[in-house]
């Protein structure tokens, strides 16, 4: 089987937002960055499938340079290949674009069985890349996928659960696939010293537009039909009151407030 | 008309709660900014009684897709029905809930267009003819505002219970426009095999009263507790990361950044210190109570009530209390 994890580096989601004002875009290249959480878990599954099935791991990411990080951290779980889309021209990507570039990546590489992503990332938050990406390819869309319950590789065919609103639906669906995951399909293993030492040497291949075949005009900044017009920090929460007191006055003051306010029925 | 507002009608094979018309309030009062008519369109089998409750709703038109390749939800059966629909119509907007079907429907008709779109917006707004959507990033610590310069329609996906429900008006009703739009069954990719049905009995995303209990509450035990206060008061039951990864709580009830957000009107948090992960699934919440024994908790910073104690011992406490108070 020939199974692709898309793979995002994010900022830390402890560390210092640094925004590229006015252009609504972020100074990815300031930041501490991780791989996106959701992303572990795609990474995860994609290791799991290939102890099931056989078949390679090939790893990919849209970023800058400094997005080789999350990459060599895939080579030290010993995916079988990495790929890093970089291109100036790919800066200012929205959902569509990111996913034009990733369907090119995923068309180059070719033979694509099944394609892992993670559920949404925590910087941008969109959760859609996953869905548009299996659009553009016409690969069966599997969205909130909780569980792999079996694959036919020979016979092109996969059998998953979705985690949806009020439970778990079954979908059986045609490969190649595109399949987003969400926590607790898996527990992400952490990569031994072993492996870390032994990706800490390895070249991280780079595709530009070029290398893609991908029109320049149809990525990136150039490419996004959404642009962000507006950023602004939303006012803090005010802390509120601190109800103080005998345990009985209280629980009586705060059932009162919650009472009051007529929700509960 | 060219500059309508659509708005995509979800149920599940044929069941609508009303929560299926929420976004027709919204894509009223935009529909009125821009002079035009806040339209529903929905796909399935047999929706003719749903495009009449649309039309209870505030949906002056109703455009169906209706025909038994698309009796049950598919993504691709469905986007592709969508998609149809948009282009023959190009209405200037279109708005789906933020929710997987609504997600699914949204993220590929757009794509099958050719067009980005806006996910998870919680702020809609007509500004010089375009349609400004703001969102949140990183968890909330950003709202960031978007507008889709080139597409026809402007597709958003919307939060559920960022807008408020629509007034229900049984006289009103809305003119069905069925389209005839097949595809054939050989042509699609899924199909569903069986929906195992959740033992959790509230979905947390729409629910109005959340009790939610982390690390504090000790063990897995201490949940009882909170679900005794649940149900007095008509909750569901959420937790933090930390209480799911010590396996005391199922995944689908995590609120945060790698779990669920949720806009209750009272959110009750136990034990919870208020890492940012956490206050980024709930931090929209009308009311917050934090119940903690740590006065230095980061949570208190965020709640609108706050007691410091053990929860062991305050929430029986209103249990009591509510018990007494609603008569139960």
């Amino acid at each position: 089987m020939k199974i692709v994890a898309c793979i995002k580096q994010v900022p830390d989601t402890e560390a210092e937002v640094k925004w590229d004002i006015p252009g609504g875009t972020l100074k990815r290249d300031a930041m501490d960055s991780v791989t996106n959480p959701f992303d572990e878990f795609a990474l995860e599954e994609a290791l799991l499938t290939r102890e099931n099935n056989d078949g390679d791991i090939i790893a990919i990411s849209m970023g800058p340079e400094k997005a080789m990080d999350v990459l060599r951290n895939s080579l030290a779980l010993t995916v079988n290949e990495v790929h890093l889309c970089s291109d100036a021209a790919f800066a200012g990507s929205d959902t569509f674009a990111t996913a034009t570039v990733l369907a090119a990546a995923i068309k180059k590489i070719g033979d694509v069985d099944v394609v892992f992503c993670g559920k949404q990332s925590t910087d941008g938050n969109t959760g859609v890349v996953g869905a548009v990406l299996a659009s553009i390819l016409g690969f069966s869309q599997l969205t909130f996928v909780s569980k792999i319950r079996s694959i036919d590789a020979a016979g092109k065919k996969i059998v998953v659960e979705r985690a949806i609103e009020g439970g778990n639906e079954v979908v059986e669906a045609k490969l190649p696939a595109v399949l987003s995951v969400i926590k607790g399909i898996n527990e992400p293993r952490l990569p031994n010293l072993m492996g870390i030492r032994k990706a800490s040497k390895m070249e991280i291949p780079q595709w530009s537009a070029a290398d893609l075949g991908v029109d320049a005009g149809k990525v990136g900044k150039a490419g996004s039909s959404t642009r962000v017009v507006e950023l602004t920090v939303p006012p803090p929460r005010g802390a509120g009151e601190i109800l103080k007191g005998e345990i009985e006055d209280i629980a009586n003051m705060l059932t009162d407030k919650l009472i009051d306010m007529k929700v509960i029925k | 008309m060219a500059n309508d507002v659509w708005v995509y009608i979800e149920h599940r094979d044929g069941q609508v709660t009303p929560t299926s018309f929420e976004l027709l309030g919204i894509g009223k009062t935009l529909a009125d900014s821009l002079g035009s008519n806040v339209c529903g369109f929905v796909i399935g089998e047999g929706v003719d009684a749903i495009a009449k409750e649309a039309g209870s709703y505030g949906a002056t038109k109703v455009y169906a897709v209706d025909a038994g390749v698309f009796k049950g939800f598919r993504a691709d059966a469905y986007s592709k029905a969508a998609a149809f629909m948009l282009d023959k119509y190009k209405p200037e907007i279109a708005l789906f809930r933020s929710t997987s079907q609504g997600m699914d429907v949204a993220a590929a008709s757009a794509a099958q267009l050719g067009f980005g779109l806006c996910s998870d917006t919680i702020g809609l707004a007509i500004d010089g003819g375009k349609l400004k959507m703001t969102r949140a990033a990183f968890g909330g610590s950003y709202m960031v505002s978007v507008v889709n310069e080139k597409a026809v329609p402007q597709i958003a996906t919307v939060r559920p219970k960022a807008f408020a429900m629509p007034a229900q008006d049984a006289s009103k009703s809305a003119e069905v426009l069925k389209e005839s739009f097949v595809i054939d069954e050989a042509s699609l990719n899924t199909k569903v095999l069986e929906f195992i049905k959740s033992a959790v009995a509230v979905n947390l995303v729409e629910a109005d009263i959340i009790v939610s209990g982390g690390r504090g509450l000790g063990s897995a035990d201490g949940f009882t507790l909170l679900k005794d206060l649940a149900e007095v008061i008509g909750g569901g039951v959420g937790a933090s990361r930390a209480a799911v990864d010590s396996g005391w709580m199922t995944v689908e009830q995590q609120v945060g950044q790698t779990g669920k957000t949720v806009k209750p009107k009272i959110y009750i948090a136990c034990g919870i210190s208020g890492a940012i992960q956490h206050l980024a699934g709930m931090r929209t919440s009308d009311c917050i109570v934090a119940i903690n024994k740590d006065p230095d908790a980061p949570i208190f910073k965020a709640a609108t009530f706050g007691i410091v104690g053990d929860y062991k011992e305050v929430v029986p406490k209103l249990i009591e209390k509510f018990k007494g108070k609603l008569g139960k």
